[in-house]
């Protein structure tokens, strides 16, 4: 996080009265109260609970009890959980590849101002206002055989000549999830990119330019190092992202076909839900967590 | 000319998706009457959507600017250590602390409650909301509000009736952020509601796909994903400048 803590407001204090000065403080403690407790009770408590639960047998419903670590232990036991954490990062890397190409692509292309543009980058942004539930449903039924207009269309054309299992296989439904997180997120982080991409001052290309550097060469040499922190946080947004895929799986895949597609926050919700086993759904809650914010750190300290 | 070509054919791409399912919902009108009838009647859902919707951008706003007044023109102790705390909500995996959440808003008497749902939203906003707002207060000339504390009005006099509207701009890039994610989220309520008729809209428009051996009725469907999507492709159209200002100000993650 390179957030930065600015002027803390110390001069208002400085050289005041200190009665003042301390109904400052008091004053100050009021205005920021709401925040305390909204972080403490649905943040902090809940941070500090999933710990407890999970050195708990903690069923859906009756009296939990303490059995630390059996939750822990029996993780390497549990077949779906590991199948979804190979899954969940075979996922990550294929997603976050393509995403950031897209997006990057897409960036390029709007990034000048010209007549007609705002128009297109509001195209390739608006699915991004639809939420992953309405996206996933879309999907789910663009690509159904019987009612859906892909397959007629392939078709039409003899790209295909029998419908397509589009969640069918997994291969298949690991294809077409991406590409509807793609349809869905593409717009989102053109937008992070242009920012970025508009934090370039144009002399830098223009002295290039009359240097005599060609396009290739001002995008490897210009463009990109340039964008580093941008292209960063856009990395940093996907992977944590995808690793903690669940809506795009639940809704349009359902984890199928045969289990194929399960992703790790699946498991969890299964293993809370499905198998009313809470204390084994927060040791797994703890694991992840653990694991992305040591990711988080890690890519935050190397990429930027 | 050629870029032209090629940002057309994208268009048309991205595009295409919701100019179908519009279209498919539309097809034969009584996809709308069957899904007002579906469950407890999308009326009840729709409501039900409404209300967190709304009660998740209230207050998201009045925590978030009564925050950034204070994180902005007053000290006091714990005053870093809480905007810490509160940024490091982003570093936890937002599907992490659901399960603990559920149990905790049972101790509260929040379980499947909107009210519950709603104040998970607002805690889940808060570290952009709360950014959003302190770098507003702290932008604006601190000549505006000692103009007012000089008349002798107090520090809340000032800030309602002088500085909000001078950040409003802000206020709206936090109230539309705050809505789309409300509106659009599919996984908290779908762990912290459990009621047939507490459902919101995402959650009960999914479990249309899941009835038990009945055929998925797919122009029903796509008439589920339109009430979803209009109101947020409508005020994104209307707002998008606030939205995007949402991404220049470099608080979404720092």
């Amino acid at each position: 996080m390179t957030l930065t803590m600015t002027r803390s407001g110390r001069r208002a204090a400085h050289g005041a009265p200190s009665a003042r000065w301390r109904s400052r403080r008091i004053q100050g403690w009021l205005y920021a109260a709401p925040t305390a407790v909204i972080v403490g009770v649905l943040f902090l408590a809940p941070l500090v609970l999933v710990v407890w639960m999970s050195l708990n047998r903690w069923p859906l419903l009756g009296a939990p009890a303490f059995n630390a670590p059996d939750n822990y232990t029996k993780i390497a036991d549990n077949p779906l959980f590991v199948d979804a954490v190979l899954f969940t990062l075979k996922y990550t890397a294929l997603t976050t590849v393509l995403l950031s190409a897209v997006a990057l692509g897409l960036a390029l292309l709007v990034q000048d101002r010209r007549p007609g543009i705002g128009f297109f980058r509001t195209a390739f942004f608006l699915p991004g206002a639809v939420g992953f539930a309405a996206a996933g449903l879309l999907f789910y039924g663009m690509l159904n055989n019987d009612f859906g207009p892909i397959d007629p269309m392939l078709q039409a054309i003899g790209l295909t000549s029998e419908p397509v299992k589009w969640i069918g296989t997994p291969n298949m439904a690991l294809f077409s999830t991406i590409t509807l997180v793609i349809w869905r997120f593409a717009g989102f982080n053109m937008l992070i990119l242009l920012t970025g991409l508009q934090a370039i001052p144009t002399e830098v290309y223009e002295a290039a330019r009359s240097d005599g550097a060609n396009r290739l060469q001002i995008f490897t040499r210009i463009t990109l190092p340039l964008l580093r922190p941008t292209l960063a946080l856009m990395l940093i947004l996907s992977v944590t992202g995808s690793l903690l895929a669940f809506d795009q799986f639940f809704v349009f895949t359902n984890g199928g076909p045969d289990n194929s597609t399960v992703s790790m926050v699946m498991v969890v919700y299964r293993d809370a839900f499905f198998r009313f086993d809470l204390g084994g759904a927060a040791a797994l809650s703890v694991v992840l967590l653990v694991a992305l914010v040591g990711l988080n750190t890690f890519m935050m300290r190397r990429l930027r | 000319m050629s870029r032209y070509l090629t940002l057309s054919a994208l268009a048309v791409l991205f595009l295409y998706p919701l100019v179908w399912s519009g279209w498919a919902s539309l097809e034969d009108p009584s996809n709308y009457l069957e899904m007002a009838a579906f469950g407890e009647g999308v009326g009840t859902y729709a409501t039900n959507s409404i209300l967190v919707s709304t009660m998740t951008v209230a207050g998201t706003l009045v925590v978030s600017a009564l925050g950034g007044y204070g994180f902005a023109r007053f000290d006091f102790p714990g005053k870093n250590v809480l905007f810490l705390a509160t940024l490091a909500i982003l570093m936890v995996p937002y599907a992490t602390i659901l399960i603990p959440l559920y149990v905790l808003l049972g101790y509260l008497g929040l379980q499947n409650s909107l009210v519950g749902l709603s104040l998970v939203f607002v805690m889940f906003q808060l570290p952009f909301a709360l950014f959003m707002m302190r770098n507003a207060f702290e932008a604006l000339p601190r000549e505006l509000e000692e103009a007012a504390l000089v008349d002798g009005c107090g520090t809340f006099r000032a800030f309602s009736s002088i500085l909000l509207k001078a950040v409003r701009p802000a206020l709206i890039t936090v109230g539309l952020f705050a809505f789309l994610a409300s509106w659009n989220d599919f996984f908290a309520p779908l762990i912290l509601l459990n009621d047939g008729a507490s459902f919101t809209l995402p959650v009960a428009v999914v479990s249309m796909t899941q009835r038990t051996f009945g055929a998925v009725d797919y122009g029903m469907l796509q008439a589920g994903v339109m009430v979803m999507a209009i109101p947020c492709l409508v005020l994104f159209i209307v707002l998008q400048r606030h939205y995007v200002r949402g991404f220049m100000s470099g608080a979404l993650r720092g």
